[in-house]
């Protein structure tokens, strides 16, 4: 047999501290008090960080605002260049970020090396180039900063996350306090050291850690002129509610139920290859995720046969063994959250997974799919987010946009045909912000990204993604 | 043979293939790019090394090809590593037709299989008798695997009956040696294309399906060897009948090696990682072969100096 | 003097092409008439209608929408003086008229000016095209004619179908356009007309789930804003706060874009 030995990334290269403080006007300070961030492939406590309460937000605002007067009125060549800075710094520091990712967030390293890190620094070196070109975007010939951006990130891609933040908010003259998510605050923490040796001036950004109060302070602080939100539905409500009456400007990124359809006449290897990269990447934890199969009746028992198989050879475990392919649910609530659904579809519909062994410490589930769902099963209906498939099925071209369309979310779809003109057909019917048609899971610092209905408003990426930090 | 067509024509066969589903060439080779970041250390490097070298043909296919240079290659084939007696020999040696019967005295009772090319290789533009005298003529010197060229303007041209029933003539040609039918995958240009000439192939009788000749650019690619084991693993699905891949051409480092059996594994499966159904045509990467072996060996580098020039 | 006695108009609703009265059956006396006053069941019907014209809509060219909302312009020209003898005043008429055909010519122009091909750091063809967000509730401004005007045209210019709360002191204009409208080719239901209390049924159609949109340009009581807004978090509509625009100013794109969603399809390149 060939068995793949262990390949295991090196830790090395990661200087833990023991504690981390917060980020404001450019020097790390001590909070309102501390928590801890654990490895959720071990359960090993791995720093302990602080806790900003509302004080501490207002003095991040504070800074934000003060820097906001010399940042905003730099010349967009300059802004630019610290943007460009930083993304080399990034680039140089990139295996340092993508252990440190995997460590905190538990996805594989072949993901936070091959994917996370490298969008990160695109993302910088896009948006860097926006900062002189303002007046050519398409949005008047002067568009105005608004202010001091509010900004609250998942911890699904806690660095990438906040690339699509900061770095639009940056390149259009804004200043930031940005929250990490509570599992996942060290990458944001180690970035606000390369803002640090990027000579980046102090207030321009501010980190701030903690869970959903210090969001809510952030979100509901009256000196924020821009609120930034990706995470689910249920926070995206609030937010949107607490802004109602103020002048902030809102983008929210939410949650998802994607469609991914599969027809007779697709190239059918690779659609394999999309429904497993659609489903499975980072665990599921992925607002975009083909978390719904649909797939043409005449052809779903062989797409069923050939993604089993292909499931089977899905490597579980250590997300910093190189050749793990599915890593750590991120947290012990998220875990709670995928069983207690998976447990409401083996009720409903056929379950199966691969055989696969689950190390005994840290989170874990294996790859799972449900056949045999139907619209009305709760699994069709409620965003997952971990690594599980619910499988339906359709007869007709009109049959699958009427089930794809059928959700109060309208964040991605994917099309999988060899016919052109039905591709084009059905990117026009379904109700998404991003389809992919014959790929999945593909996304660039040029390509907006964002939703459509309830996965919420606004774009993120491409010039579209200037939009929600200026005055138009 | 085949189950799935009792009595082909260009229709039916036509029908056949175009009815295989399509591949997506950025998908394919995203697949193929993703394979290729397994990290294979330690003692699934050292597994995946001596696998790598039993299933070598190694090849000699030049004009300038004399029985002292076959000679040589033999002695290299079976005894790959002189300092090591726990080296093992290649699958196989391959040869033009012309130095089958030095290769064949040399290689007696080692082991190690004879490959020979035939059917007017490289281009395959010869008469089929031509063809077909040129495989028995390899086959009665004593080569016991041919390696037959199809013929891919036929193929190109829509003539896949051409193809097929040459294919199974040169089969009957062969008697019991084993055939190999070389698509020329660079040749065939499109992903397509190359899956329905392994249908064609596998479907007319070949033991093996083969990527290129090593004479046209590009010859053995990751994406296409994937694509070939796809179809393999495919037509067992349909038929039970397994059928062996030779990737050939341009795979000249230990790493390269290593990611096709990262493929193998894990696209077509474990049971295809045996030189009775998957093997290398080359040269120069037994010797990249050979010093990765004796680094994980000694612990340190070697150098060309200590391998043999063969 | 005619001795002739004149026949008035009855000022009723505009759902789904057709002029019903409020199905509560009740009226409220305004600007000296008596006009219709929606219930919350009216206001459920024009979601409904509204919801049942966006495919056909939302699906036909960027040149049919155009030259639909042309011709609004062609038969508003032509009843100019109806306008006038509701108070509107005849320049206000003649912008309203111009902000037809500006927004006519916007409809297939749009989608090249805020969509384009994304040039990804990959194999692959990326296009971004606007889209029409689908249902959208308008509170409608207190300029009962250019306002108005203002409001709807860029919202139905781009493929969505809306429902619009006339102003409550002047609604007259509103449902004389609803005339204009039903005379212009304009399908059924892309724009549906309610008269009546703003405080009454703008909350319904801010907590209406199957409403993908909210323009609160036209409400004038900041707390009613702010509840209107609160509630339409619900389903995440969109929403455009209440403002005070300067009607007679180029009216920029922002109206155009606030009831767009960016689509952006992925495909791969290759042979």
């Amino acid at each position: 047999m060939f068995t793949y030995a262990p390949a295991p990334e090196s830790t090395a290269i990661v200087d833990l501290k023991p504690s981390y403080g917060l980020f404001v006007d450019g020097k790390f300070t001590d909070g309102s008090g501390a928590f801890k961030t654990i490895n959720p492939a071990t359960e090993e406590v791995l720093a302990e960080v602080a806790l900003a309460d509302e004080a501490d937000v207002d003095r991040a605002v504070a800074a934000a605002r003060k820097a906001f007067k010399k940042w905003s009125k730099m010349k967009g060549s300059e802004r630019g260049k610290y943007l460009f800075r930083i993304a080399r710094i990034i680039q140089e520091r990139s295996r340092e970020l993508a252990v440190l990712e995997s460590l905190d967030n538990g996805k594989p390293i072949r993901e936070s090396r091959d994917v996370d890190v490298p969008l990160v620094a695109a993302h910088f070196f896009y948006y860097a180039g926006w900062a002189d070109k303002l007046s050519y975007a398409g949005f008047g010939p002067n568009p105005q900063p608004l202010g001091v951006a509010g900004q609250v990130i998942p911890w699904n891609f806690p660095l990438l996350m906040l690339a699509w933040k900061i770095a639009p908010a940056l390149a259009t003259g804004n200043t930031v306090v940005l929250k990490p998510a509570e599992t996942t605050p060290l990458t944001a923490l180690l970035f606000a050291e390369i803002c640090q040796q990027a000579d980046l001036p102090p207030g321009v950004v501010n980190i701030v850690t903690g869970a959903g109060a210090t969001g809510a302070a952030i979100v509901n602080h009256p000196g924020v002129d821009k609120v930034a939100f990706t995470g689910s539905t249920e926070v995206g409500r609030l937010i949107a509610r607490s802004v109602a009456g103020t002048r902030k400007k809102v983008t929210l990124e939410l949650g998802g139920k994607a469609a991914n359809i599969v027809f007779e006449d697709a190239a059918l290897d690779q659609a394999v290859e999309g429904i497993v990269n659609g489903i499975f990447f980072n665990q599921g934890h992925v607002c975009c995720a083909g978390s719904r199969l649909l797939v043409q009746e005449s052809v779903a028992d062989q797409v069923l046969e050939a993604l089993k198989r292909r499931m089977a050879t899905l490597r579980v475990g250590d997300p910093l063994d190189k050749n793990t392919d599915i890593g750590a649910i991120n947290s012990a609530e998220q875990l709670a959250r995928i069983t207690a659904l998976a447990e409401i579809g083996s009720a409903e519909a056929e379950r199966w997974s691969p055989p696969c062994e689950l190390p005994s410490k840290g989170f874990w589930f294996a790859p799972t799919i449900f056949t045999g769902v139907t619209q009305a099963h709760r699994i069709a209906q409620e965003e997952v987010f971990g690594p599980v498939l619910s499988v339906l099925t359709f007869r007709t071209p009109a049959e699958a946009v009427e089930k794809a369309n059928n959700t109060p979310y309208g964040l991605s779809a994917g099309i999988w045909t060899e016919k052109g003109s039905r591709i084009l057909s059905m990117a026009d019917k379904l109700r998404a912000g991003v389809v992919w048609a014959n790929t999945f899971n593909k996304f660039d610092p040029t390509s907006p990204f964002g939703g459509y209905k309830e996965s919420g408003y606004g774009r993120e990426g491409g010039r579209h993604g200037l939009e929600g930090y200026l005055d138009v | 043979m085949t189950a799935l067509l009792t009595s082909p024509s260009n229709a039916t066969l036509r029908a056949f293939l175009h009815g295989l589903p399509g591949v997506d060439a950025v998908g394919l080779e995203q697949r193929a790019a993703g394979l290729s970041t397994r990290s294979i250390k330690t003692t699934a490097k050292a597994y995946a090394l001596d696998l790598a070298l039993r299933m070598v043909d190694l090849t000699t296919l030049e004009g300038a090809d004399t029985p002292g240079k076959v000679r040589a290659l033999c002695a290299k084939a079976m005894r790959p590593d002189p300092s090591d007696p726990d080296c093992p020999s290649t699958a196989a040696v391959c040869v033009y037709p012309s130095m089958v019967a030095v290769a064949h005295e040399e290689l007696k009772g080692s082991g190690v299989h004879l490959a020979s090319v035939a059917t007017a290789f490289p281009a395959g533009q010869a008469p089929l008798n031509v063809k077909l005298d040129d495989t028995r003529a390899a086959v009665a010197a004593g080569a016991d695997e041919i390696d037959m060229v199809i013929s891919r303007g036929a193929f190109l041209a829509g003539d896949y009956l051409h193809v097929y029933e040459e294919v199974a003539a040169v089969k009957e040609a062969c008697g019991d040696a084993h055939l190999k039918v070389i698509l020329e995958t660079g040749e065939l240009a499109t992903y397509d294309n190359i899956r329905r000439a392994s249908w064609l192939a596998m479907m007319a009788g070949a033991h093996f399906i083969k990527t290129s000749t090593g004479k046209v650019s590009p010859a053995a690619t990751l994406p296409t060897t994937l694509l070939m084991l796809e179809a393999v693993r495919d037509y067992r699905d349909a038929t039970g009948t397994k059928i062996g891949v030779k990737p050939a051409g341009g795979i000249r480092t230990s790493k390269d090696a290593i990611k096709y059996l990262v493929t193998v594994n894990e696209i077509a499966g474990p049971d295809w990682l045996d030189p009775d159904w998957f093997r290398f045509g080359a040269s120069t990467l037994l010797n990249d072969l050979l010093m990765q072996r004796h680094k994980l060996r000694t612990g340190h580098y070697s150098g060309p100096d200590y391998m043999t020039v063969d | 003097m005619s001795d002739r006695l004149a026949v008035l108009k009855t000022y009723k609703l505009y759902v789904g092409g057709k002029f019903p009265r409020s199905e509560s059956g009740r009226t409220y006396r305004v600007q000296d008439s008596n006009v219709a006053k929606a219930s919350r069941k009216d206001a459920r019907d024009a979601v409904l209608a509204a919801r049942a014209a966006v495919k056909g809509w939302a699906g036909a060219t960027a040149y049919n929408r155009g030259q639909v909302l042309y011709r609004i312009a062609e038969m508003l020209e032509g009843r100019r003086d109806e306008f006038v003898a509701l108070g509107s005043k005849p320049a206000e008429v003649d912008a309203a008229v111009d902000r037809w055909v500006w927004y006519a010519g916007w409809t297939d122009k749009i989608a090249q000016v805020v969509g384009g091909a994304n040039p990804v750091a990959g194999p692959y063809f990326n296009l971004s095209a606007p889209e029409p967000t689908g249902v959208v509730a308008i509170v409608a401004p207190s300029s009962p004619l250019l306002g108005l005007v203002s409001v709807i045209a860029p919202a139905i210019a781009t493929g969505n179908t809306v429902v619009v709360l006339a102003a409550e002191e002047s609604p007259l204009a509103a449902v004389t356009l609803g005339e204009v409208m039903a005379t212009s080719d304009l399908p059924g239901g892309v724009v549906n007309i309610l008269t009546g209390s703003t405080a009454e049924v703008a909350p319904w159609l801010a907590s209406h789930l199957d409403v993908n949109a909210l323009d609160l340009t036209g409400v004038s009581d900041p707390a009613l804003g702010v509840d209107l807004e609160i509630a339409a978090a619900q389903n995440l509509k969109r929403v455009l706060r209440p403002s005070t625009p300067d009607w007679a100013a180029e009216p920029g794109l922002n109206r155009l874009t606030s009831f767009l969603e960016t689509k952006t399809v992925w495909h791969p390149k290759g042979s």
